[in-house]
């Protein structure tokens, strides 16, 4: 029997590797290092603080703009906080939330995976069966609801987010741990009496981990998203903590008026999510090569 | 091919089942409900009484099959906030999510089957390499962000439609184009790829052999291939972006499903987030059973099952 579609279905980007190529991978890896540096000594580079509120310079604009305030490059928000101060400090929460996720939802599908892919028959077809069950859950609406009845918090929409994207490293490690399990090597190691740990760990996952390389940097773009959502619709990251979703969601009421407000968090979470696609389309490339047969 | 869709009716069943347990744990995550209900001004004898009215005395496993025996006659209970029965505020606000839904999926297609056969037939060049720029840059964009966008410059500058609500078709452009923006990456890159395909295989070669005119080859030979997976991961797609439809919603302030779910969290109203949950999820199931069997009824090599 074929496997339900659902399982085989190319969710969001993990279809085909792209033609964008060295140029891509080149530019998506600097659009990361900058915001990994921006998320390290970005707060100590900018003079302000982004929790100091100044109600007498409120929405001051940017400085491409007119009535620019000197000192405060991206303008301020609503309560008078310096927008660059907050931006960088929000660079922190999105990277935060994006690998401790996928530290999380990894260990969960990679380990469901890799058992189901290399014992098969029954194991498999619960491993089948819990991937198939979390896809047809709501992702947003669950996450929403854990948030709304526990509280928010980072940690919560940490383990929140963690607990819902497994799936994709499920199905990569299940694909692959299957196409590797009958190499010589392994057979090999089965002979010189390796107990069935060592295999899993120490032949098993290094032959598949460029694979998950790979799906490691599509869930982490994909719950840098999530995060910004929740926060947006009010349950996720709770304030004042200047998560990107949050200043989009607090500029909401002036976005009229000065747009800035939610384009420069928009703009932040777009081209980071667009660098980190890059690179994960730069890896799969570059893995290719040694594609498995 | 009759085993195969009883085989897979069992299994959407099986799942149904669970994420119904799931989704009655769910709502219990809070601890003590009765306090969330009753409110932060409710002394202990207000909690006992609330505790009683809503049958949350009981014990845990009781709440549970009480609640599941309902719910498979479509009783979901009241809801606390909005007075009324769950399934009547469902069966109210369904049609506007499905309308939502089949309204982003139209504008998905329109979308990106002409740039994913666009890009396939011109492979390598740069309106491959634009639309997968496209393709890469629509995925990146957040969708609550390009709701605001659309709304200052569609409903605000150039005034077109209006900025939120539910009541008139109009209501339904720009949350439809948003939620098409969900799908359109996925969609386009997989036309693209089963379009090359097809492009290269033996049959496309005979044809060309046969001395066809080219359109013919593309529409009539390479598409219907390339087509299969599209309209069954299409189905798959339609259920993902339901799901997906309480973030646009909310915005929208369109008075759906998801908007029912969003709504009914913010006032602790966990009788609808179940329901909501659950029929989210049965959408989802029902979609992929039919992807199923449309691929196997598009691909006499999937019929044996």
């Amino acid at each position: 029997m074929s496997e339900p579609i659902a399982i085989q279905a190319p969710q969001p980007s993990s279809i085909g590797s792209s033609r964008i190529g060295a140029a891509g991978f080149a530019i998506g890896i600097a659009i990361v290092a900058l915001v990994v540096a921006a998320a390290l000594v970005g707060n100590a580079l900018v003079p302000q603080d982004p929790f100091t509120q100044d109600l007498g310079n409120r929405l001051k604009p940017p400085f491409w703009m007119e009535g620019t305030q000197p000192g405060h490059w991206l303008g301020t928000d609503q309560l008078g906080r310096d927008y660059l101060a907050r931006l960088v400090y929000g660079a922190r929460i999105s990277l935060l939330i994006g690998i401790m996720t996928v530290i999380t939802s990894g260990l969960i599908g990679i380990t469901l995976g890799v058992l189901g892919g290399f014992f098969g028959g029954r194991v498999d077809d619960f491993v089948l069966f819990a991937i198939t069950t979390r896809l047809s859950i709501p992702v947003v609406l669950v996450a929403l609801a854990v948030v709304g009845l526990m509280g928010s918090g980072l940690g919560l929409v940490v383990a929140t987010l963690g607990l819902l994207l497994w799936d994709r490293f499920a199905v990569v490690a299940r694909a692959t741990t299957m196409q590797v399990r009958n190499h010589d090597y392994v057979s090999a190691a089965w002979c010189a009496g390796a107990s069935m740990p060592h295999i899993l760990i120490k032949e098993i996952l290094p032959n598949i981990a460029s694979h998950l390389a790979v799906v490691a940097t599509l869930e982490m773009a994909l719950a840098i998203l999530l995060e910004a959502a929740l926060s947006f619709l009010g349950l996720g990251v709770p304030p004042p903590l200047p998560s990107w979703g949050l200043m989009i969601a607090e500029g909401k009421d002036y976005m009229f008026f000065s747009p800035w407000v939610i384009m420069i968090p928009g703009a932040a979470l777009a081209v980071l999510v667009l660098g980190i696609n890059l690179v994960g389309d730069g890896l799969r490339n570059l893995l290719g090569a040694e594609r498995l047969r | 091919m009759l085993r195969l869709i009883a085989r897979r009716l069992a299994l959407g069943v099986l799942v149904a089942l669970t994420v119904m347990t799931l989704a009655f744990l769910l709502t219990r995550l809070s601890g003590d409900l009765a306090v969330s209900i009753a409110g932060p001004q409710a002394t202990q004898a207000d909690v006992e009484i609330v505790r009683k009215a809503y049958g949350l005395d009981r014990p845990l496993y009781v709440q549970f099959f009480a609640w599941t025996g309902r719910a498979m006659v479509g009783d979901f209970g009241q809801s606390y906030f909005f007075k009324d029965s769950v399934a009547n505020l469902i069966q109210k606000r369904l049609p506007i999510t499905l309308t939502l839904g089949l309204v982003g999926l139209s504008l998905a297609l329109l979308i990106s089957l002409p740039l994913g056969i666009l890009a396939a037939l011109r492979e390598n060049t740069w309106i491959d390499r634009g639309v997968t720029l496209f393709t890469m840059v629509g995925q990146a964009v957040p969708s609550f962000w390009l709701a605001l966008i659309l709304m200052i410059v569609l409903g605000l500058q150039l005034g077109i439609l209006p900025i939120s609500g539910t009541g008139t078709w109009q209501h339904f452009v720009m949350p439809g184009i948003v939620l098409a923006f969900t799908a359109i990456p996925a969609l386009t890159r997989l036309t693209r790829s089963g379009m090359i395909e097809a492009m290269a295989s033996d049959y496309i070669r005979t044809a060309r052999a046969k001395g066809l005119s080219r359109a013919r080859i593309i529409f009539k030979h390479a598409l219907r291939n390339a087509a299969i997976p599209v309209v069954s991961i299409a189905a798959v797609q339609l259920g993902f972006m339901l799901g997906g439809s309480i973030v646009i919603e909310t915005v929208f302030a369109l008075h759906g499903v998801g908007y029912l779910g969003w709504e009914s969290i913010a006032k602790n109203d966990f009788p609808v987030v179940q329901a909501v949950v659950l029929v989210l999820a049965v959408f989802y199931i029902g979609l992929t059973l039919l992807a199923d069997i449309l691929n196997a009824l598009l691909d006499p090599r999937l019929r044996t099952g």
